[in-house]
């Protein structure tokens, strides 16, 4: 049976991993390759850098990132973060990278999902998506860290991405992240039901419940967090562990 | 020396990153000399099949890959173990190497989440070699919409989405197939990976 997957995610910026809460107040706690060791020491089953760098430097050093953890980690690794061209999706890949994740790009240019997927496969493209409510039983997509309202329906983004080729989505809620209440799971339950390609929720995970939680409630695939990771305020094993004892399939 | 095959498909630097961790002598090439001097050969790659066959002749390999995997220990990963089988029907019908008699086809599972994408459950059909050592509850790395059909005789391992996916094939010599990634498939992967170069002591003591 495969198993449910959690996955802590690494927000990167200039070569050092930080953490922000609701986009703001960044605060840097590390070195990204010793941090991925650790997730995957304490049983990761994939491990997602986010490259929160705007500059062409910046992205220089996410890729030495990459290359040094692909050296030593042997858990599938997802870049995300300004990436814009398919060049960038083939640097990425070459870098180390199993997956690399699109997100406000994919919205500017939704040919760049196509493309990733006929070159590399679609195996290897995740779109990442930003989304908040907008009314009773409504989402819209967001870009630039969640800034601007793209007004585009959430479901049927969703459902463009993966008619376009895309392996999976990475959907994070605005509405919880940073709240710590648990993740978004009508958005997440609505996103589910409408695609079949795999979906990883994000943003919410606040304690060691929630991400049972997801599993029980909705159909996803995999659950992914940064802060409560970082912070040491539990660990992957934990939550596998409570996972597990709760009768989800988990590696 | 093992010989990673460059044909110009998917992330072969993996694959590498894993055998230089554990030690040994690896090589990414695409030349057929360096292939026929290598102890053993791996055939990585992601995409799809009918692009990987096309990209595998013009590289002047299909000869060379024949012949080199009835003589050494042989794995194809992922793509390159569907390779190993006579065909695919992945876009079209296509022919593969057919060093493993079977076909390859869409996972046919209208209520699941399509690829077969993280960790399943390796079931041991038949054991080998490469799966010599493994608990009983390993998860390995899958991801992949297509999966092989083949006899109960090469099939060593399977895992169980929508049906049995084979994961771990063999032709009974030289041949393996993994439809897993060994590479990213944590310390379990790793294992397999050694249990395969161990293969090459076998072959130069007899």
């Amino acid at each position: 049976m495969l198993a449910k997957r959690i996955i802590p995610c690494l927000d990167v910026r200039d070569g050092k991993v930080v953490k922000g809460v609701n986009f703001e107040g960044i605060k840097e706690v590390g070195d990204p390759v010793e941090c991925a060791y650790e997730y995957n020491l304490q049983g990761a089953d994939e491990i997602v850098f986010y490259d929160i760098t705007a500059s062409h430097e910046g992205r220089g050093l996410m890729l030495d990132v990459v290359r040094e953890t692909a050296k030593k980690v042997f858990v599938p690794l997802t870049v995300g973060g300004g990436v814009k061209t398919v060049d960038d999706i083939r640097e990425t890949l070459r870098a180390g990278a199993d997956k690399v994740s699109v997100n406000s790009q994919a919205v500017k240019n939704p040919q760049l999902i196509k493309d990733g997927a006929d070159i590399f496969g679609s195996q290897c493209i995740c779109v990442g998506i930003d989304a908040k409510r907008c009314s009773e039983n409504g989402w819209t997509v967001y870009i630039n860290g969640g800034r601007i309202d793209m007004g585009i329906d959430l479901i049927d983004w969703v459902k463009q991405i993966e008619q376009l080729g895309a392996g999976e989505i990475c959907l994070n809620s605005i509405d919880t992240d940073g709240v710590r209440g648990g993740f978004d799971l009508p958005m997440l339950k609505a996103v589910v039901n409408a695609v079949k390609i795999p979906v990883i929720a994000s943003g919410g995970a606040g304690k060691l419940g929630d991400f049972a939680e997801a599993f029980l409630e909705t159909d996803c695939s995999a659950a992914l967090a940064a802060s409560l990771f970082h912070f040491r305020e539990l660990t992957v094993g934990e939550v596998k562990a409570d996972c597990k004892s709760k009768g989800i399939p988990i590696r | 020396m093992i010989a990673v095959i460059d044909y110009g498909a998917g992330n072969i630097f993996s694959v590498k990153n894993a055998l230089d961790f554990l030690g040994y002598d690896c090589r990414i090439t695409g030349a057929a000399d360096e292939i026929e001097k290598a102890d053993a050969v791996i055939l990585p790659g992601v995409g799809a099949f009918p692009w990987a066959m096309k990209k595998l002749g013009e590289s002047g390999l299909v000869d060379t890959v024949k012949q080199q995997a009835k003589i050494k220990p042989f794995l194809g990963i992922c793509l390159g173990m569907q390779l190993l089988f006579e065909k695919s029907y992945e876009f079209e019908e296509c022919n593969g190497l057919g060093l493993i008699s079977g076909y390859v086809d869409k996972i046919d599972a209208p209520d699941l989440v399509i690829p077969h994408m993280g960790w399943n459950k390796l079931e041991i059909n038949r054991p080998c070699p490469l799966t010599d050592g493994l608990e009983d509850d390993t998860y390995v790395y899958f991801v992949h919409s297509y999966k092989a059909f083949c006899d109960d005789a090469a099939l060593n391992a399977y895992c169980e989405y929508g049906g049995k996916v084979p994961a771990l094939v063999s032709d009974g010599k030289f041949v393996y197939g993994a439809q897993f990634h060994p590479e990213k498939s944590g310390t379990a992967g790793l294992k397999m990976l050694k249990s395969f170069v161990s293969l090459i002591s076998g072959v130069k003591e007899v």
